[in-house]
């Protein structure tokens, strides 16, 4: 059960319903319908005006939001390309050619589904091993012919199935992260929904990483977490808590360069203009990376990872004698 | 017939049955019970079925090298960026890991010969939080790396690990890029980058520089894999084959390049060191080292 779905229901939908009931009799303007667009507007603050980071979760996961292919359909132009040259073609990437904003580019995104059957089809964006060698070897196409690579990462993690792990799914994540770590083009990666753990940063090791006001990125699902925790999956909203995975606590730790907000009540109630202003973004940190020479890129790449993280220091002395 | 020491200890009166469950070990797979000094000899490998128990980091660093281990990396210690809290205070449970593994974190890294090859060697522990890989992990294998680049010294990296460590959230996750960065610009200079997996192996380790080496060795009956064993069962609501995500499993599937007891490591190592490394070349390198002795 989704909590921001059922937040949704009853005086929302109602609201909702007498407005377009109004409008559709073309009554627009009216002061009856600025009423209620005006209670509208202040019912939709009431319930998403703050966001604990578990209603982020469940926005992220909301399954009206905005996927990949919303998305795609804002570019100039997709071609795209399958398959990994040895085993099958992963439906949970994408990847391919495209024209953005009159720039050519190598696409690569992890692919929810819209309705169940579709989501079946594209193991609910959950990626293989196949998925992760694809998008392996398109990044190393567009590294060979100089296109910046544009990712969107929108997994609730990679595959865990029997398949994925005959497959060797750990050398698949470690050989696309490799692939990304060499790369002589820009790389801009953009969190649109969920950012589930090592299958969400196997294409997010990138010079920008841009993220939606409401997407999450996690080192564990909430759920997984508490049933580590406290061994009871039903305490995901407290594990989400502690995790840190919204995107002003990720801004905070410097791994999150970009937040893109998003309209009151989460991207879906204005897809089109969510989509463009993440576009935009996109195409605005590119223009800031692409006339960098590789090695220059490279370095900063190295240093901006490198940097991350907090520890304590201790002299070498006083580290040495508390060892045995 | 000499009679085997533990024969004899038991025979002595008065001994206490606490003092003596510290000197026997119960083999999990076989459930043989083992005398710890005989077990220690044998390299921690049960002498009935060849289990492999898990080693301390110092341990196999003792079994592994010539002589002098020159640890660096210990002035990085664990913090608590997220001040994390669950059924205890993340450092709470640091400092009972301490305690518990005499250990600093999960990975020990330093310098050392093996067969007079010099290297940089790279140890985790699964006795610290579960080898999971925080801040200081990842800060402790990228600085392995940069150091044994700068030397030009072949690496190894013996890994063990539940994946990334929680308690450090996103911050750990982020090690994963980190190493990966580390591992990448030190191999395409032409160093020679080799790991083990031990028991266990999993999770952002197992997706980052524990399979993006030259060599990957893995110690036998060793549990690897992406996802734990119990996701995969509860998401699947099935029962897996015994032998699923076994060191040797894997080298049937092709992802490792071979499976290698405990008894022959070093051997095999430094065969593989024969083969790729130049030993004119590395030798001035270790006197670069500074405090290494040798």
């Amino acid at each position: 059960m989704n909590v921001i779905v059922e937040r949704e229901k009853g005086p929302l939908t109602e609201l909702g319903d007498r407005i377009e009931t109004l409008r559709a009799r073309g009554m627009g303007g009216s002061s009856e319908l600025e009423i209620l667009e005006e209670k509208y507007r202040a019912l939709l603050s009431d319930l998403f005006g703050h966001l604990t980071p578990w209603e982020r979760v469940n926005m992220a996961r909301h399954p009206k939001r905005p996927t990949a292919s919303d998305y795609l359909a804002a570019f100039d132009r997709f071609d795209e390309l399958h398959g990994d040259r040895h085993f099958r073609d992963d439906p949970a990437l994408i990847g391919g050619f495209a024209k953005l904003r009159g720039r050519r580019i190598v696409f690569l995104a992890q692919q929810r589904g819209r309705d169940t059957k579709e989501n079946i089809r594209r193991n609910f964006g959950m990626v293989s091993p196949e998925g992760y060698r694809k998008a392996k070897r398109l990044m190393e196409l567009a590294s060979r012919f100089g296109l910046p690579i544009v990712t969107l990462v929108d997994t609730s993690g990679a595959d865990p199935g029997i398949a994925s792990e005959e497959h060797a799914q750990s050398e698949a994540i470690a050989a696309c992260l490799a692939a990304l770590a060499k790369v002589n083009v820009p790389v801009v990666a953009t969190i649109i929904g969920e950012g589930g753990s090592g299958g969400a940063l196997a294409i997010a090791l990138a010079d920008t990483v841009i993220m939606a006001e409401n997407s999450v990125y996690s080192v564990a699902s909430p759920e997984g977490c508490a049933a580590i925790l406290w061994g009871d999956s039903a305490r995901a909203s407290e594990a989400a808590d502690r995790l840190k995975l919204t995107s002003d606590d990720l801004a905070g730790f410097g791994i999150v360069d970009r937040i893109v907000a998003e309209p009151l009540g989460g991207a879906h109630r204005d897809a089109p203009g969510f989509i463009a202003s993440v576009l935009d973004t996109i195409d605005a940190e590119l223009r800031a990376l692409e006339h960098r020479p590789p090695v220059e890129l490279r370095d900063a790449r190295y240093r901006k990872f490198r940097r991350i993280g907090a520890w304590e220091t201790q002299s070498r002395e006083h580290a040495t004698a508390a060892l045995p | 017939m000499a009679i085997p020491e533990w024969l004899r200890r038991l025979r002595e009166p008065g001994v206490d049955a606490e003092k003596d469950a510290a000197l026997w070990a119960k083999c999990p797979s076989c459930g043989e019970m083992l005398y710890r000094k005989d077990l220690e000899a044998n390299l921690s490998v049960c002498t009935k079925c060849t289990y492999h128990f898990r080693m301390h980091a110092y341990d196999r660093i003792n079994m592994l090298v010539d002589g002098d281990f020159v640890e660096i990396g210990t002035e990085m210690l664990p913090g608590d960026p997220l001040g994390w809290v669950d059924k205890r205070p993340y450092p709470a449970k640091l400092e009972s890991d301490r305690k518990k593994s005499n250990l600093s974190e999960a990975v020990v890294t330093g310098f050392a010969t093996l067969d007079g090859f010099p290297v940089a060697l790279g140890v985790m522990d699964f006795n610290f939080r579960g080898g999971t890989m925080g801040t200081v992990v990842g800060e402790r294998i990228a600085h392995l790396l940069e150091e044994a680049h700068r030397r030009r010294l072949p690496c190894i990296v013996f890994t063990a690990s539940g994946g990334a460590r929680m308690e450090e959230g996103m911050l750990a996750l982020m090690q994963m890029a980190k190493t990966t960065l580390a591992v990448e610009r030190f191999m395409a200079d032409g160093n020679l980058y080799m790991t083990v997996l031990t028991d266990p192996t999993t999770g952002g380790v197992s997706a980052s520089f524990a399979f993006q080496s030259d060599i990957i060795m893995a110690e036998s009956h060793a549990s690897i894999g992406f996802a734990g064993r119990r996701v995969i069962e509860q998401t699947l609501r099935q029962k897996l084959p015994d032998n699923f995500q076994t060191a040797e499993f894997l080298l049937e599937k092709g992802a490792i390049d071979m499976v290698v007891p405990r008894h022959e490591l070093r051997e095999t190592i430094v065969r593989v060191l024969d083969y790729a490394v130049d030993r004119k070349r590395t030798m001035p390198a270790l006197k670069a080292v500074p405090e290494f002795a040798t």
